[in-house]
């Protein structure tokens, strides 16, 4: 196994963990500050991706259609939050978790509705595709190295929200102390919208950066949305920081128990049956990690509350 | 003078920078009640979830009929003879008053893993259970659903959960807390009699209930026990006085 | 309004009458559908004594509902490959023996069920919906790379199983033989809800620390309530395999946790007969609405939030009126 490989198959890891950031930092986000857990994220991220698709198809702008998928998902986001979500949150996880799926089958079914079942593709543009050599000699695609500069700098953008802000500190306070945000005069109602349509518009972003990777069809979002939640378990729920890390820890964990695991079966196994076992471990890992942490650390990396 | 049937003895236990108890040592002789009282924010609250097993002190010891329980759960020690009633209500508010009654039975008897037989028509979890609802005046409104109950009534009813696990020494947070002034008096003349049958520690606020019970009382303040000794004396100390009494006055 | 024990009534003459008629009336399918509702009621019931009763809010009982299904699947395509499973340390060979394959689906769905309760009970709220549907997951994706038992494909089995006594061929052969099994079910659920267990599992969901004070352990409680919902579950997902002569990935689905999950919530949380009126409800909107549009599924997410935001209770709750033992 060459050093080229394992930096590549390295950042192939890193580029996953910063998209499911994305989707992740939206998620606790939500939890942290209106105690809501929102399956319908996925389908947010899906909406993202169909609105970029759908605009790219139109006028063959990338930035146009990153820009549409932001706005989709948010003003979507802030919909669902006005009509559905804020009814949801006095009720109990159970209602959540209903409320939100049923959620899920409405955006699907619609979207297939209107879009029908055949995938739809977001073409990667020609400025930012081709590879691009990195020191040491390396070649890797251009595309997804700004895939990772930007979210880098989206995690960056929202330290500096969170942390300078006006909305930022209303959001703290939103996380520790409910009764604090009322005494300090917010709307709360406002608040939590704004914090749904950011959230929205965050995992709409990481749909359409991956959807021109990957093809953009009914039920993307949902194995992403999955990945997410083993991410903010894994960081501790409500905590940015712990998005973050749980993130990349999930991409490596993933893009590199794949290469490496079946590798790893061949000391013990015949080829054959060294890569089926190898790749069956491997679809595991990031649960199997998720697990051991939770032995550990019942309530996540970062997670301040059981 | 006979043996303490619950003891703290240097009891530390910190939440941050807050020092909620700082060297509590008490105890809880045979047939006595042993009152304490405090501001709010004292950390009564605290010691009894220490004393009962639902926080663990960072350091000390607890003490339970002899032994040490200091490491061992709350259920070890409710097992153990240790019966608790809470400040805040803590029933199985959607099921009735007879079904809360026979859990505690079913608690006393340390088998839940009956899966067929019918809770309600066991004998002897039924007479336990009734036993305990005649005991506090709850007996007709055994089939009445707990969150129906009244404030007092759930009081009532907290006492007798504890008295279905036949304590050897009884816990309780509050026990008069927004009872009206008839049911504090039944309750308080209740406790008078129980206090042979189970040494009780009392933390309570009705300081008439207090000093018509309490053989000894302690005084918490700040996480520190400034004094302890019998009514007369607590009245007549002048730290109390200051530190506790002088607000209400 | 109508009391429950009269829903209740419905829900029997229902699994009694349609199929009766169907057999007259020579419509099989009808028969099929009717055997499906009742065998999504016996992994609804399973659930439910987790969810309702425990209010352990699992979104991952497909594992148990998929664990029955490849016990089934794996058994019976030994047993027409004329393979054995395992031949060191001791020959395993397959099996078409319905009663065999159901009781090794119950054990397997069982240990399972303790393995992942034990891990997730160290959680909960939140964190326990989230570690039980990657639980799913786990399983989902391990079936999927799976090559030898179908990987993504799945397994099909030619000849449905059989039991001893019956043809299992005849529809409403194996309908009577799932319908037995659920009124088995719910009779054990019955006594179990009024059982001393019963009754630390109803305090244990809401007061741990009452429980805890009495002096039994809530989680440990719990892990056997979990335990017994997800032993029912894989004996549902056994019967639904042998239903469909097929088993594939999708069974450990989060979708499928999800539906065992709408089926609770649609007939009424923490009611004896919820999961079986919600089983009928879902399995007749699916064959109507289905047969209507093929966006089906937005109508039953639409119905769905409506009964979550509105209907607390579920149909019986709506009907009846009457509060369910919890709400």
């Amino acid at each position: 196994m060459s050093l080229i490989l394992l930096i590549e198959q390295v950042l192939n890891g890193l580029q996953f963990g910063i998209m499911l950031f994305l989707m992740a930092a939206g998620l606790t986000l939500i939890f942290g500050v209106m105690g809501l857990i929102n399956l319908a994220h996925g389908s947010l991220y899906m909406i993202g991706a169909f609105c970029a698709a759908a605009v790219a198809g139109l006028t063959g702008s990338f930035v146009l259609a990153l820009i549409a998928a932001l706005a989709g998902a948010a003003i979507a986001g802030a919909l669902v939050e006005l009509v559905v979500i804020r009814r949801l949150y006095d009720k109990d996880h159970l209602d959540q978790v209903l409320a939100t799926f049923a959620l899920i089958l409405i955006f699907s079914e619609g979207t297939r509705w209107i879009f029908g079942s055949f995938p739809l593709f977001l073409d990667v543009p020609d400025y930012l595709s081709g590879p691009i050599t990195l020191p040491g000699g390396i070649e890797y695609p251009l595309y997804r190295l700004t895939l990772i500069i930007v979210g880098l700098l989206v995690a960056l953008g929202l330290y500096l929200l969170i942390s300078k802000t006006r909305l930022g500190v209303q959001i703290r306070a939103g996380e520790n102390d409910r009764e604090m945000i009322a005494a300090l005069g917010i709307d709360i109602a406002k608040l939590y919208t704004i914090v749904f349509a950011l959230g929205a518009a965050l995992a709409g972003l990481a749909g359409a950066l991956v959807g021109a990777i990957q093809s953009v069809q009914v039920g993307m979002g949902e194995p992403v949305l999955i990945l997410a939640f083993v991410v903010i378990v894994i960081g501790g729920i409500g905590s940015i920081k712990g998005a973050l890390i749980g993130a990349i820890l999930v991409g490596l964990t993933d893009t590199l128990g794949g290469i490496f695991l079946p590798e790893v079966m061949k000391l013990f196994f015949d080829p054959s049956t060294a890569t089926s076992i190898g790749s069956s471990v491997a679809s595991m890992a990031i649960y199997i990690l998720m697990a051991a942490i939770l032995i550990l650390r019942p309530s996540g990396l970062f997670g301040a509350r059981a | 003078m006979t043996e303490a049937v619950l003891e703290t003895r240097g009891i530390y236990k910190s939440f941050g920078a807050l020092r909620a108890s700082q060297d509590i040592s008490l105890d809880l002789l045979e047939g006595e009640i042993h009152a304490i009282i405090g501001p709010n924010g004292a950390g009564k609250s605290t010691l009894i979830g220490q004393i009962c097993g639902t926080l663990k002190p960072d350091a000390g010891s607890v003490q339970l009929l002899g032994r040490d329980v200091t490491h061992d759960p709350a259920r070890l020690r409710a097992r153990a003879g240790l019966g608790r009633t809470f400040q805040i209500s803590s029933l199985a508010m959607e099921d009735t008053v007879l079904q809360n009654a026979v859990l505690g039975a079913l608690g006393a008897s340390g088998n839940p893993w009956r899966f067929f037989s019918d809770a309600l028509s066991d004998k002897d979890l039924r007479n336990t259970a009734q036993e305990a609802l005649l005991r506090v005046g709850l007996e007709d409104h055994a089939t009445s659903r707990t969150a129906e109950l009244s404030h007092g009534q759930r009081r009532q009813l907290e006492v007798a959960v504890a008295l279905t696990q036949k304590p050897k020494v009884l816990v309780m947070d509050e026990p008069m807390a927004g009872m009206g002034s008839e049911g504090s008096k039944r309750l308080t003349g209740f406790l008078d009699g129980l206090r042979r049958e189970a040494p009780i520690l009392l933390v309570e606020h009705d300081m008439d209930a207090v000093f018509a019970l309490a053989d000894r009382i302690s005084v918490l303040v700040y996480g520190e026990v400034i004094a302890t000794g019998t009514v007369d004396e607590i009245r007549a100390d002048k730290a109390v006085r200051e530190a506790y009494l002088g607000e209400d006055a | 309004m109508i009391r429950e024990t009269y829903v209740n009534a419905l829900a029997v003459a229902v699994l009694l009458a349609v199929p009766a008629w169907a057999v007259i009336a020579d419509e099989p399918f009808t028969i099929t559908l009717m055997t499906r509702a009742a065998i999504f009621a016996v992994a609804a019931i399973g659930l439910n004594i987790a969810l309702g009763i425990g209010g352990l809010v699992s979104f991952g009982h497909a594992v148990f509902f998929g664990l029955g299904g490849y016990a089934m699947g794996i058994l019976a395509h030994h047993a027409q490959t004329y393979t054995a499973l395992a031949e060191w340390p001791i020959l395993i060979e397959g099996t078409k023996s319905m009663p065999v394959i159901w009781l090794l689906a119950v054990v397997l769905s069982a240990l399972a069920a303790l393995v992942i309760g034990i891990l997730s009970l160290r959680t909960s709220g939140v964190y326990f919906i989230m570690i039980t549907l990657a639980f799913g997951q786990m399983f989902f994706f391990f079936a999927i790379s799976w090559a030898e038992y179908g990987g993504e494909d799945g397994l099909s089995i030619y000849v449905r199983n059989g039991f001893p006594g019956l043809n299992t061929l005849v529809p409403i052969h194996f309908y009577g033989l799932c319908l037995t099994v659920l009124f088995l079910v719910l009779v054990f659920a019955w006594r179990l809800v009024n059982s001393p267990f019963g009754l630390a599992l109803n305090a244990a969901r809401q007061a741990p620390i009452r429980v805890e004070t009495v002096g039994l352990d809530p989680v440990r409680i719990k892990l056997v309530a979990f335990v017994i919902s997800g032993a029912i579950t894989g004996l549902a997902g056994a019967m639904f395999a042998d239903l469909n002569r097929f088993v594939s990935p999708t069974m450990f689905s989060w979708q499928t946790s999800g539906e065992i999950m709408i089926f609770i919530i649609l007939g009424g949380v923490g009611r004896l007969f919820g999961p079986v009126v919600g089983a009928l409800v879902f399995v007749a909107l699916e064959h109507w609405l289905g047969g209507l549009s093929d966006y089906w599924h937005i109508y039953l997410g639409l119905l769905l939030l409506l009964t979550v935001l509105f209907g607390r209770g579920g149909l019986i709750g709506m009907v009846s009126g009457r509060r369910a033992v919890h709400d």
